[in-house]
Formats: structure tokens, C-alpha cells, sequence
């Protein structure tokens, strides 16, 4: 099988990514362990939970907001631009992950130069890191200046309804850290992924590339 | 003259309306007015004419000259806080010397010894419920007891001419907090009245209490003696102060669903472990949010179901994929 080899993922974007990862985690971890504390089983002592979330928060908006810029002011922010057709082609690939792929098709969106995502991954991206983020940071922010919260909203507390929204969305974060990390198997190979992220290069096939257009020639045939 | 509205002659219906119900309720409000508004007796009155002000004034019985004196803090009244306080409706030598009433008060009066509690309430059926007696108990055990002796009593946190029983009205906890923790900062937040107590430098509460993260949100939203005093199930409020080192220091003591809040700032209104919707000790929620001890139980839930299907989903997903792997590999 012909493949090339991409330099997609550049030095400082893994080192970011990694970053995001390791802080990501400590944040679901150190918040599990305050929403769910217990003395008789502390997960992590609650002071030292504390310190943490806060520290990895604190870091994670910067490198948040590091990206953003990046996002809006580099051609990186094109991968994000999900485009006309989009919804079709979210359809191809949600075909592919429920079918396609225990049948042995190619990839109906590989990765190339052009396109780093597949719809899926370009929806939940924008999701994860333009709504469920922001979300977090913004009400994290406010529990550790909780004087800046409104009191009463509709005769709730602002300060119950500023900690459900963090807590939701940080739930939903570690849900999708979780099918994340399932994502990462699902390259050309099981490892193929996994070592994109660390050594930068990506594998593309340029038999999936053929396959693609022989698959879409069969179907306007048909 | 009889007025009958449909021209016939009512009798006892007419003295009913415009007789007796009047005059019944003139009585009813006029009893109630009584009950709820004290007023000061002419007594009373007199001594707050010098203990209301910054100054007072009185005739030197020697040279006849009129001298005017600073009225020292402790010893003014404010007669607004003195007339809705607990005592308010005690007039002036109910609980001090009759030897008062003479100007300038004659030397006796300076060895007055103050009524405690227990003075009054003691074996008393009618505040039985209080149980004064516990009180004394648990106070007797304390840190400031044993450290003060005699030097340290009742009045020493509870100001007899402002002290309010509210800590069972709910809602504006901000403000039980801050008139609480108000009686301990008389002492601990300053200087000089420390120094008339004892010997020793006054710790920098700032510092001391520098492990708690969102300092400021805890000492507004959290008594002192929440976490220096030991909880005494058959009194309202816990008396069996602490020396430091025996205090709350572990934060999941408040921040865990088992909060010890609830049978502390939360006592009178813990009847409730999880509220309808569903969050652990809810009512904490009516003033405040603290985490870990307001998780709720529906988001407990859906969250683990959730958890639980996306797990069983890649397994699923990565079974399925590994069968077809091993099928097109020829296994």
C-alpha cells in the first residue's frame, strides 16, 4: 500500500494539545473529588483538590485563549470552518463509524493538508472547544471570585446555578475525553493516530484516497 | 335611632356589626400592640440621657460646676438596638443597682456583680427548651472558661443590651453569620480588648486561617463557631468552644453530604436530607452553595447511567471492530 508521510501537527501544537490533555484531567479528576467528596474515601484530599483545580483552570484559560488566537488569526482556523453540505457529509461519516468501518470500507474523510477533520470530529471539536469550554472557564472563573456572582436568579442561587452549569459542563468534557480517547484507535491502525500526536507526521494512504473515488464513481452509477 | 337597611328592624345582628365586633377588634389589636412594641419607663429614660451619648454631663458636688465627661464605648446604649433586643422590655434596674438612679453614681456601684444566665433562667419551666443548663455545662468545658475563669462570663460574647434571639429565623443568613461572628471579632479583631482578657499577642486571624481557600466567602458565610465549637445535640447553639488545634480543620467536615453544617448554621431548618429536587441537605441552598455537601442526587444519577452507556457503547464499538479484524485477517 502507497503512503506519505504529512507534517501535520507541529512541535507546538502537540505540546499544546498535550498540555490541554494533562490539565484537562487533573480538572475532572480534582472536580470529581470535590463534587463527590467523602472523608472516609477522599479521593484527593480536598484543600489539595482545591489548589489544583484552581492552578490547572487558571492554566488552561491561558492556553485556552492561546489557541483561540491562534484559531482566529492563522489559516489553522480553517479546519474548523464546517463548510456547505456539511450535514450530509456528517451523515457519510456517522454512517461510517456505525457500519462502514466493521465492513472494512476506506475512511470517507481521510486526513490530508486541507482537511485534519472529519465532520464528526470539526461538530464536536467546535462544540467541545467553542461552547462546553468557554462554559467552564467562564463559571470557573466565577466560583473562584463568587462575589461577582448574582445572588438570586428567579429566586435560585446564583452561586447553585453558577456550580450546576460548571459541573455539567464539566461532565460533559470528561464524556467526551472518554470517546476521545476511543477516537485514537481509529486511524488507518490501531496506533497509527496515537503516534500522529507524538512524532507530528501523519500516514496518509493514498489507496483510501483511490478507494473514495471509486466508491462515489460507483454511486452516481448507480 | 335604630337604621335598618331594608327598613325592617335588625336588633341583635345591628349591635353585632357596629357593637361588639368593633370593640372586639380595638381590643385584640390594642392587646397585640402591647405584646410587640416595649417602651421605656421615665427611669429608664433618664439613665439613657447620658448612656445614649458620647457625653454626658453632670454637677460637681463640690464646686457646683457643670462637668462634661466622654461616655466611655461600653457603657453607651443604643436605645433602638436596646428596645427590640431580647431584654428590651426590662427596665434599666431590673438587672442593676437601684444605687443608679443617684448622679454622679455613688462608688457601690462600681463593685456591681452582673446577673448571669442562669440568674434568671435557671430551673426555669417557661425557657425550658433552651436548656440553660447544658449551656452553662458545655460553656463551663470551654476554652474560654477554662482559660479565663471568672474573668470570662455570659456577657462577656452576648451583650446584654443588643442580643437578639434570631438564629432560628431563616433566610439573611449573611447577616446571622456576620452578627455571630461579630461577638467573636469583639475579642479576636481587636486589640486592645483582647489585651484586657489576657496576656498574649492576638493572632492575625488572616494568617491563621490562610488554608482556607475563598478566605473571605468563609468568614462571611460560615459562623466561627462552626468550626471551633463542638456540637451539643440538645442545645441550639453550640457553647464547648474549642481551643484551636481540637477545631475543623478538614474541609470535607462541611464540604461531604454528611456536612456538619446541618447540625450546626443549619440546625433549625435540617429537617430535610435531600429536597424535591433532589439535592442533598437543599436548604443550605436557600442562602448558599457548598460543594460536595450540595451534590444532587438526579444529576448523581443520570451522570453514573450516562458514564455506564458510553463506556458499554466503545466496548460495543471496539468488540465489533476487532471481530471484522480478526475475520478479514483469516483467524
Amino acid at each position: 500500500m502507497a503512503t506519505k508521510k504529512i507534517y501535520l501537527y507541529p512541535l507546538w501544537l502537540r505540546i499544546w494539545h498535550h498540555m490541554n490533555a494533562i490539565l484537562m484531567l487533573s480538572l475532572i479528576l480534582t472536580g470529581i473529588s470535590m463534587q463527590y467528596s467523602n472523608p472516609d474515601y477522599p479521593l484527593i484530599r480536598f484543600d489539595i483538590a482545591v489548589s489544583i483545580h484552581n492552578i490547572s483552570g487558571v492554566l488552561l484559560t491561558l492556553s485556552y485563549i492561546y489557541f483561540f488566537v491562534i484559531i482566529l488569526f492563522t489559516s489553522i482556523g480553517r479546519y474548523y470552518v464546517m463548510g456547505q453540505g456539511f450535514f450530509k457529509s456528517f451523515l457519510i461519516q456517522a454512517r461510517y463509524y456505525i457500519l462502514g468501518i466493521f465492513r472494512g470500507e476506506p475512511h470517507p474523510f481521510p486526513v490530508n493538508e486541507q482537511r485534519k477533520f472529519n465532520p464528526i470530529q470539526q461538530i464536536s471539536y467546535n462544540i467541545v472547544q467553542h461552547a462546553i469550554t468557554p462554559i467552564t472557564l467562564i463559571t470557573g472563573w466565577a466560583m473562584l471570585y463568587p462575589e461577582t456572582i448574582v445572588l438570586n436568579v428567579f429566586g435560585y442561587s446564583g452561586i447553585m446555578l453558577t456550580s450546576l452549569l460548571h459541573v455539567i459542563a464539566g461532565f460533559s468534557i470528561s464524556v467526551f475525553l472518554l470517546i476521545h480517547l476511543y477516537f485514537i484507535t481509529v486511524g488507518h491502525t490501531v496506533a497509527s493516530n496515537l503516534k500522529s500526536m507524538i512524532t507530528g507526521y501523519h500516514e496518509i494512504h493514498v489507496d483510501d484516497e483511490e478507494d473514495i473515488k471509486t466508491n462515489s464513481d460507483k454511486k452516481t452509477k448507480h | 335611632m335604630i337604621f335598618d337597611f331594608a327598613g325592617k328592624k335588625t336588633g341583635i345582628k345591628y349591635y353585632l356589626i357596629f357593637g361588639i365586633l368593633p370593640l372586639l377588634f380595638a381590643a385584640f389589636f390594642s392587646v397585640s400592640a402591647d405584646k410587640t412594641e416595649n417602651q421605656f419607663d421615665d427611669e429608664s429614660l433618664k439613665c439613657l440621657g447620658c448612656h445614649s451619648s458620647p457625653r454626658y454631663e453632670f454637677k460637681d458636688t463640690v464646686t457646683g460646676d457643670v462637668v462634661v465627661r466622654k461616655m466611655h464605648s461600653e457603657l453607651q446604649i443604643d436605645p433602638v438596638e436596646y428596645i427590640n433586643a431580647t431584654h428590651g422590655a426590662f427596665k434599666c434596674t431590673d438587672c442593676h443597682s437601684p444605687d443608679f438612679n443617684i448622679h454622679p453614681h455613688p462608688a457601690s456601684t462600681r463593685f456591681e456583680i452582673n446577673y448571669n444566665c442562669l440568674d434568671c433562667h435557671g430551673g426555669d419551666d417557661m425557657y425550658a427548651s433552651f436548656n440553660f443548663e447544658t449551656i452553662e455545662e458545655e460553656f463551663l468545658k470551654s476554652t474560654h472558661a477554662s482559660h479565663m475563669g471568672e474573668g470570662f462570663s455570659c456577657w462577656s460574647c452576648h451583650n446584654p443590651h443588643i442580643y437578639k434571639l434570631s438564629d432560628k429565623e431563616i433566610g439573611q443568613l449573611t447577616n446571622r453569620v456576620a452578627r455571630n461572628n461579630a461577638a467573636c471579632l469583639t475579642c479576636h479583631g481587636d486589640v486592645n480588648n483582647y489585651a484586657v482578657l489576657i496576656e498574649k499577642e492576638l493572632p492575625d486571624l488572616l494568617i491563621s486561617h490562610d488554608f482556607l481557600p475563598n478566605q473571605s466567602l468563609h468568614f462571611r458565610k460560615v459562623r466561627c463557631l462552626d468550626c471551633h465549637a463542638a456540637n451539643n445535640d440538645s442545645i441550639l447553639v453550640a457553647h464547648h468552644l474549642l481551643p484551636a488545634e481540637q477545631s475543623v480543620r478538614k474541609c470535607v467536615e462541611c464540604h461531604s453530604t454528611n456536612s456538619i453544617l446541618m447540625a450546626s448554621l443549619y440546625k433549625h431548618q435540617a429537617y430535610e436530607r435531600r429536597n424535591k429536587l433532589g439535592f442533598y441537605n437543599g436548604v443550605i441552598m436557600n442562602e448558599a452553595y457548598v460543594i460536595g455537601a450540595n451534590r444532587n442526587y438526579y444529576l448523581n444519577v443520570a451522570s453514573i447511567v450516562i458514564f455506564i452507556m458510553v463506556i458499554i457503547g466503545i466496548a460495543i464499538h471496539a468488540t465489533l471492530r476487532y471481530i471484522h479484524r480478526r475475520n478479514n485477517n483469516g483467524y
